[in-house]
């Protein structure tokens, strides 16, 4: 066991650990955070994926020791729905998930993207997150809420768009 | 969600005070309160008090035992209750799978909530309008039928400034009103006879209402099963043998001695599970953890081909003929043209993104149980007879985990938690590694299936002759889940059937025969190849067979896809309305496949399907990339028409026909379960690849709204058609005909080959 200093969302973080411990289990056990959420713990469908110094690193598989002393984003360090995050709200807006599970990598792996690449291809988004897994198939969503996060116009990008044919008047 | 629930206990003593602060980090005995006082068999559904509260404030609360999946189907179910209790959609808030709370209305699958499930709330809610409408008409001094109501105020018509909310009218107590409820679960019809809302006047049904539960899940607010926290809670690992479940003979917990905060090592019966204080520590432990296990009772299959073998050799128990019209013989001998064919179907996973979990609190013969299950009353039961309580002593409190698709109807992992919790006294937290969900999953089991056909001298179709042969669900029907089956109970059943549609019965052809048979697979000690409902079960490869079938006939013949299929759709107009609104969409052309027009090394080309499930009607088509030298498929564009009759929410519904696309896409080009003697070897996603984001295709949606007709399931029907129209989108661009799944590079180049 070891103390361990961290930075997470702003704020300094002290936490007494097995310093072998993924950060996954720290944010979500000590520090009882919801956004990083376990999937894999084999670092290969994103659930837990968190910034680090900006990048998007994988905390299933990083040792807390590995993220003393580095700047840790979640996913409630962007924002809240009080109070969210452009990216948050445009995937609010597109109603980009079905069960939500997996949202947490797809909106911090976003946020990763667009931090480096602020208007990014349709093309782009899908080879930043092809790693991410989504089970439930949202994939067009989230795609059309990062063109939306990063000023776009969702839907014209992509022929993922959706028309309606209906009887009602 | 909403934070604000009422104590039902309160409720039902009348005391007024509806509306109470209630933590689900509360103590259990806190919580097992709540269920003072109910019989196992739990609420009235008799009552409308046991379906919905009107507090003082006009929040209405409508206590379901249905529950949230990730679909969206409780934002549905709360439109419906909104707009028949004339209530803005804002005021409604659910409160679902509280055992000690609501009424059973069965498991929430297999498309069927909104279609079963909305009509009983939507008729609790005209009860409770109704009601309500007789205490205004005291109030106000107005027959009932001169009131009126707007966003849940009632007023008399031709004096609008007379008016009282349900709030005034309500709040605060009990309606003590009886309804009718008969019959169980699904099948229950709740006050039948009250009169509904005419679906022409419906302003909240039918339109996109957003989503109840997304925001907080995009921030990190909302409380996922996996985020249920309960003080002093310990966390607990399972430790499983990789094969057939055997005893373990040695347990050398010395293994473990050197992993600090180790609480115990739970051995019962052949079940192995470590209780620590922290998660990374029973995680490490159950990974380090020296067992051996006894010689498998049982060895597992060699691999695929010999469960195809099994399946094929096998005498059926239980045989389901949908369809037995006119003399199969007499049309085979009148036959110009006889085709054969055999399909096969893979094993595949459900695959949820977050691996079972859940936190049980058993104090001596009470349990409190937090789970994801979709079927909260069938879990609370299962608990109960593991742990040998009465039911009434279980109080299952829901909370959501990841999509299912099935996979939790069979909560294992809850069973796990309540029989770790029993050995150290101590709320557990259970969570399964994504190795133990990849090797234990209740699969969706693999399918051989055999069709012929006769077509006469003009190219008619004449004699369909076709035979689903599949597994049934091991793990359903009452049967002993894992935990239960390693400490003892044993299977009483053999298990439920894949069901029978989609063997073609859509067409009407004259001499028809269509056959579900039924093999047995019910293990005496659990085994990985376990079965269970997954995803629109069955059906996928009883229409891959029966639509990509139809394909080689019409290709043979020369008949175009559609055109042919027309021909057989008689009676009922939807599934031709569906079948030319996808072909129209698509931009579909008149000509029989194959094209073989071009010589590039990648061809391309387009396929159709057709389904009915559970009387939503759906139509795919496919379009594909074919590489000739690699066999890679690309899927590059899905076209997909949906009657699902009266549309509750179309944006909703449009979210799950992508996710139903992107997940047959995946289950079509990439999902097969294999195995040897050590067991499952998928055992991780690198091993057992899903769709990516780079192998997705365009989609478009038609929807066909028929407000003149019922809701039915969008849930799952639109995952149907997938897997055949690539196929035959396959077959286009090529020339070759896939009868297996997946469609693997591989597997392509073997069928150019042949």
């Amino acid at each position: 066991m070891a103390q361990i200093s961290l930075h997470v969302n702003g704020k300094n973080r002290v936490v007494n650990t097995d310093p072998g411990t993924p950060l996954l289990y720290v944010l979500r056990d000590d520090l009882e955070l919801h956004g990083p959420r376990f999937g894999c713990g084999l670092g290969q469908c994103g659930a837990c994926t968190v910034l680090m110094d900006g990048n998007a690193v994988r905390s299933c598989i990083l040792p807390v020791s590995a993220a003393q002393k580095r700047s840790i984003t979640t996913l409630e360090g962007l924002g809240s729905v009080a109070r969210p995050h452009p990216l948050q709200a445009a995937f609010i807006e597109e109603q980009a998930a079905q069960c939500g599970y997996c949202m947490n990598g797809m909106v911090m792996g976003a946020k990763a993207l667009l931090d480096k690449n602020p208007h990014p291809t349709p093309a782009e988004i899908k080879h930043a997150l092809n790693n991410y897994i989504c089970r439930c198939g949202s994939h067009l969503r989230v795609i059309r809420a990062i063109q939306r996060a990063s000023g776009s116009q969702p839907g014209k990008l992509i022929t993922g768009a959706v028309s309606t044919s209906s009887s009602r008047g | 969600m909403n934070t604000k629930t009422i104590s039902r206990r309160d409720l039902l003593k009348g005391s007024g005070a509806l509306i109470v602060s209630f933590s689900f980090f509360g103590t259990a005995s806190q919580l097992l309160a709540q269920s003072t006082g109910l019989s196992d068999d739990g609420l009235d559904p008799t009552s409308l008090d046991s379906w919905i509260a009107v507090a003082q404030d006009g929040n209405i609360t409508v206590f379901t035992g249905k529950v949230e999946l990730g679909t969206g189907v409780v934002t549905a179910l709360a439109q419906i209750v909104a707009e028949e209790l004339d209530v803005p959609f804002n005021k409604v808030h659910m409160d679902m799978g509280d055992t000690a709370k609501t009424i059973d209305q069965g498991v929430t699958a297999a498309s069927r909530t909104v279609e079963r499930g909305g009509p009983q709330l939507r008729q609790a809610s005209a009860a409770a309008r109704q009601e309500l409408l007789k205490l205004a008409s005291g109030r106000l001094d107005a027959p009932v039928d001169k009131l009126t109501v707007t966003d849940g105020v009632v007023s008399v018509v031709d004096n609008p400034a007379r008016k009282i909310s349900y709030g005034n009218l309500l709040g605060g107590k009990r309606f003590n009103v009886k309804i009718v409820a008969a019959g169980v679960g699904w099948d229950m019809k709740v006050a039948p006879g009250i009169p509904a809302k005419n679906p022409k006047d419906y302003k909240i049904v039918g339109t996109s209402v957003p989503r109840i539960d997304l925001p907080e899940k995009f921030t990190g607010e909302f409380t996922f099963t996996q985020d249920v926290r309960v003080p002093g809670m310990l966390h607990g690992r399972v430790v499983r043998p990789t094969t057939t479940v055997s005893k373990p003979v040695s347990v050398d917990e010395s293994s473990i001695r050197q992993i600090p905060d180790i609480v115990k090592v739970v051995k019962e019966g052949s079940f192995v599970g470590v209780v620590a204080k922290t998660e990374w520590a029973a995680i490490q432990a159950a990974r380090t953890l020296k067992v051996t296990w006894s010689a498998p009772s049982k060895k597992l299959p060699a691999g695929p081909d010999e469960v195809f073998n099994y399946l094929r050799d096998t005498k059926s128990f239980k045989d389901t003929i949908p369809v037995n019209r006119g003399n199969l013989d007499a049309g085979f001998s009148q036959a110009s043209k006889k085709f054969e064919a055999n399909y096969h179907w893979p094993f595949q996973l459900h695959g949820m993104m977050a691996p079972s979990c859940a936190v049980a609190d058993v104090q001596g013969d009470k349990a409190t149980i937090w789970t994801g299950t979709q079927g909260p009353f069938r879990t609370r039961d299962a608990v109960a007879k593991l742990l040998s309580i009465p039911k009434g002593n279980v109080h299952l409190l829901y909370r959501e985990s990841s999509g299912s698709y099935g996979r939790l109807e069979a909560d294992d992992v809850a069973e796990d938690a309540a029989l770790m919790s029993r050995a150290v006294g101590k709320p557990v937290r259970v969570q399964w590694m994504r190795e133990n969900e990849h090797a234990w999953d209740p699969k969706g089991p693999s399918q051989y299936l055999t069709i012929r056909a006769g077509a006469d001298a003009q190219g008619n179709l004449i004699a369909w002759d076709f035979m689903d042969r599949s597994f049934p669900w091991t793990a359903a029907e009452g049967n002993a889940l894992l935990a239960s089956n390693q400490t003892g109970l044993r299977a009483t059943n053999p298990g439920f059937l894949n069901g029978a549609s989609g063997g073609g019965q859509v067409y009407t052809i004259e001499n028809q025969k269509v056959v579900a048979a039924s093999i047995p697979w019910v293990q005496e000690d659990e085994w990985p190849l376990r079965t269970s409902n997954l995803r629109a079960p069955g059906d996928l490869a009883r229409v891959f067979a029966s639509e990509c079938f139809l394909d080689e006939v019409a290709s043979s013949l020369g008949m175009d896809p559609v055109q042919y299929r027309l021909r057989y759709i008689t009676g009922d107009k939807r599934p031709a309305e569906v079948l030319l609104a996808a072909a129209k969409k698509s931009g579909w052309v008149e000509r029989p496949s194959p094209t073989l027009s071009s010589g590039k090394q990648k061809a391309t080309g387009r396929g159709v399907a057709l389904a009915n499930r559970a009387n939503t009607m759906i139509a795919a088509v496919a379009e594909v990339e074919v590489d000739k030298a690699t066999g890679q498929v690309a899927v590059q564009r899905i076209t997909l028409a949906h009657d699902c009759g009266l549309i509750v929410n179309p944006d909703g519904l449009k979210n799950q026909i992508e996710g139903n696309i992107m997940q047959g896409v995946s289950r079509a080009l990439l999902e097969e379960v294999l195995w040897d003697e050590n067991g499952v070897k998928n055992l991780d996603w690198g091993s057992y690849p899903v769709v990516s984001y780079e192998q997705i295709p365009d989609v478009e949606i038609v929807l066909i709204d028929r407000p003149e007709m019922p809701a039915l399931g969008g849930g799952e029907a639109s995952i149907v058609p997938i897997t055949a129209a690539i196929g035959n989108a396959i077959f286009d661009a090529v020339g070759a005909r896939l009868r297996q799944v997946p469609y693997t590079p591989q597997r392509v180049l073997g069928a150019l080959k042949a």
